[in-house]
């Protein structure tokens, strides 16, 4: 318990670091909103929008960094994330609680079922080895190398068009309206497929790799000639003595990927132009919209850093050398 | 003389097959009998633990059995031939027949398992009309008798010295009362004084339940003391057979005087230590004739080009080399 709750001030700790970067960060981003705008209109505003442009962001108030800072704080306590400059006047958390869920659904799911089916077959594949299930490895060695966003791409350009299942952008059908309906689930779940495979094809492969290389170690370990030696049957020496020992680095590594569900698919959403927080984030970084990257970073920073802390439990729970007594 | 309990017939052994392949194990015949300690001697690579891996299919890839007979006498019923079980069979057989210890103490135990999960997991095994209670008792019992407080139960095996790990090992192959105990220099790995009190509680827990023992070391002097009968082993062949007081007493197989010369007599006048000059054979490119030849101080004319067989003598013991046999 005590081992926990230091690990818990970790985090808080770091949390506190990445908030504290994430207010810094966008500030130094050369360029601010109005700019951009001036830019995206070529020049073709008069400089009284310019000013008014400067009054309505509430950019024209030269506060000081550190009082910035504070009310930046403030503000979180409160939940308020700001107010979006692309999308003014809506709010910065409206933004993500509306993106968040086709992320969390796409992204999660597909790492989920990622995780299970790599792991499920690198451990057939290492337990068995040197049968059929070792021409799966120069596949997956090809596959877990290529970039998600290339096979996106690849994946547009030969299975959309204007006759094909799958469409080649956006989360749903245009003309329909957010709901749970049979109108819209259907057309939702048919605008994810492309994209989900496209995920899964690719990092399948590495839950395969790492999972069928430490089942290849841990085969080699002297309990599991112990555990044949004892006239287990090989189903059971495999999962309780092979696969047990071989989980461990995976269950971490998945973990972690939890905690990059939320923004380490950019290039997937951008790809297919998926309303999630990846396709957000690319957008508010085009218009220097502070506010929306900042609110888009803490929610990415804090996913990571649970995602950290479950990582953490979850070894706790497996592996026994990691308990600490008293 | 008593009843044989295993008989090893013609064993061949080797690692991969083909061109590429080396004999581990060459035409051994060995005979253990009912309560006996069978000590098993030899260098580095003679080829002691692929006989006993060999003897009970444990070898794992590229190890292969090439010919051979290892027939097992059970306590009732008809002899058989280990080799040819099915693989249902040889579970069956495992552990409840033949159970062994391994040199690696310190990995014999599957680290995410609790002890007593590992005990009563060969008795789910093997006995699966025991309710859990009974199982743990037996475990229980079995963790007494090799004086492990019982209440270690629940510990796993991090939490345990080398000494204890090996005493729970040992306690693990005497849960099921086997016929044989197969030890692979079980304490190789533990420090002089916990080799002492492991092999002392060994043989007293032999006295005990009378199960046969084949002791496998490269420590001749822990087997003059401990053992009824020594086989010697050199480049995969048994080079000489002998009761445990007639090599010490008189070695007839030069390379059997080497080894005696190899380490210090306890009483008795000090002399030089001579050792065995030279090292033990590639097993690929094993010398003509005796393979003991090169490094023989005694090798004439026949040694070079002729391989002496293993012949039994009238007083109970039998040799291969030429100085001897006619």
């Amino acid at each position: 318990m005590k081992y926990f709750l230091q690990r818990l001030a970790f985090y808080l700790f770091t949390a506190w670091a990445a908030i504290t970067l994430n207010f810094f960060i966008p500030r130094m981003i050369p360029g601010d909103p109005v700019q951009a705008l001036i830019t995206k209109y070529q020049g073709q505003l008069s400089s009284q929008a310019i000013d008014s442009l400067y009054v309505l962001f509430g950019l024209d108030k030269d506060a000081g960094l550190w009082s910035e800072y504070v009310s930046y704080w403030k503000q979180l306590f409160s939940g308020d994330l700001g107010l979006s400059f692309t999308f003014f006047p809506t709010p910065v958390s409206e933004i993500i609680s509306n993106s968040l869920p086709w992320t969390l659904l796409l992204v999660g799911i597909t790492t989920i079922i990622s995780f299970f089916l790599g792991t499920g077959l690198g451990i057939l594949a290492g337990w068995r080895r040197g049968s059929w299930t070792d021409g799966l490895l120069p596949v997956t060695t090809f596959l877990s190398s290529v970039p998600y966003f290339w096979l996106g791409i690849i994946a547009i350009y030969l299975l959309t068009g204007p006759d094909s299942f799958f469409p080649s952008s956006g989360g749903f059908d245009n003309g329909l309206v957010p709901a749970f309906d049979q109108y819209f689930i259907p057309s939702a779940i048919q605008h994810s497929l492309l994209p989900a495979l496209t995920i899964l094809i690719s990092s399948v492969s590495g839950w395969i790799l790492s999972m069928r290389n430490m089942m290849v170690t841990v085969s080699s370990e002297d309990y599991i000639t112990v555990a044949h030696a004892k006239g287990l049957t090989d189903r059971r020496v495999a999962m309780s003595y092979a696969a047990r020992n071989a989980l461990l680095p995976n269950v971490s590594g998945f973990a972690l990927s939890l905690g990059f569900i939320v923004g380490g698919t950019l290039l997937v959403e951008i790809v297919f132009s998926y309303p999630g927080v990846g396709f957000q984030l690319f957008q508010a970084l085009g218009a220097s919209d502070y506010p929306l990257m900042q609110g888009i970073f803490l929610i990415i920073t804090i996913s990571v850093l649970v995602a950290n802390l479950l990582a953490d439990i979850a070894y706790l729970l497996l592996d026994p050398r990691t308990r600490k007594e008293g | 003389m008593s009843q044989p309990v295993i008989e090893i017939r013609n064993l061949n052994v080797g690692y991969g097959l083909g061109d590429q392949g080396v004999r581990a194990v060459r035409d051994v015949n060995l005979t253990l009998h009912r309560g006996e300690v069978l000590g098993l001697a030899g260098e580095s690579g003679s080829g002691k633990s692929t006989l006993a891996y060999g003897m009970t299919r444990l070898l794992a890839p590229p190890g292969v059995i090439t010919g051979g007979e290892v027939i097992y006498h059970p306590e009732q019923g008809d002899p058989y031939d280990v080799l040819s079980l099915s693989d249902s069979q040889l579970r069956k057989f495992r552990w409840n027949e033949t159970a062994i210890v391994f040199q690696g103490a310190m990995n014999s135990l599957n680290p995410v398992h609790k002890i007593a999960t590992q005990l009563t997991d060969v008795l789910k095994a093997h006995e699966p009309k025991m309710s859990e209670t009974q199982r743990n008792a037996r475990a229980r019992e079995m963790l007494k008798l090799v004086g492990i407080a019982p209440d270690r139960m629940d510990a796993y095996p991090h939490q345990l010295s080398g000494g204890m790990r090996q005493r729970v090992m040992i306690g693990m192959a005497l849960i099921l009362q086997p016929q044989v105990v197969i030890m692979d220099e079980p304490t190789t790995a533990l420090d002089v004084v916990m080799q002492r009190q492991i092999l002392g509680q060994l043989i007293e827990l032999r006295e005990r339940l009378g199960f046969s023992v084949i002791f496998i070391t490269h420590d001749l002097s822990l087997l003059v003391e401990f053992s009824n009968r020594i086989a010697i082993m050199y480049g995969g062949r048994i080079v000489e057979e002998a009761p445990a007081s007639a090599i010490y007493r008189d070695a007839l197989h030069p390379y059997s005087k080497g080894l005696l010369g190899s380490f210090p007599a306890l009483k008795g006048p000090r002399r030089e230590l001579t050792g065995i000059p030279g090292s033990p054979p590639d097993l690929k490119g094993m010398p003509s004739g005796c393979s003991f030849h090169p490094r023989c101080p005694k090798a004439f004319d026949p040694c070079g080009s002729e391989i002496p067989m293993l012949e039994n003598r009238p007083d109970n013991r039998s040799v291969a080399c030429w100085l001897v046999n006619s």
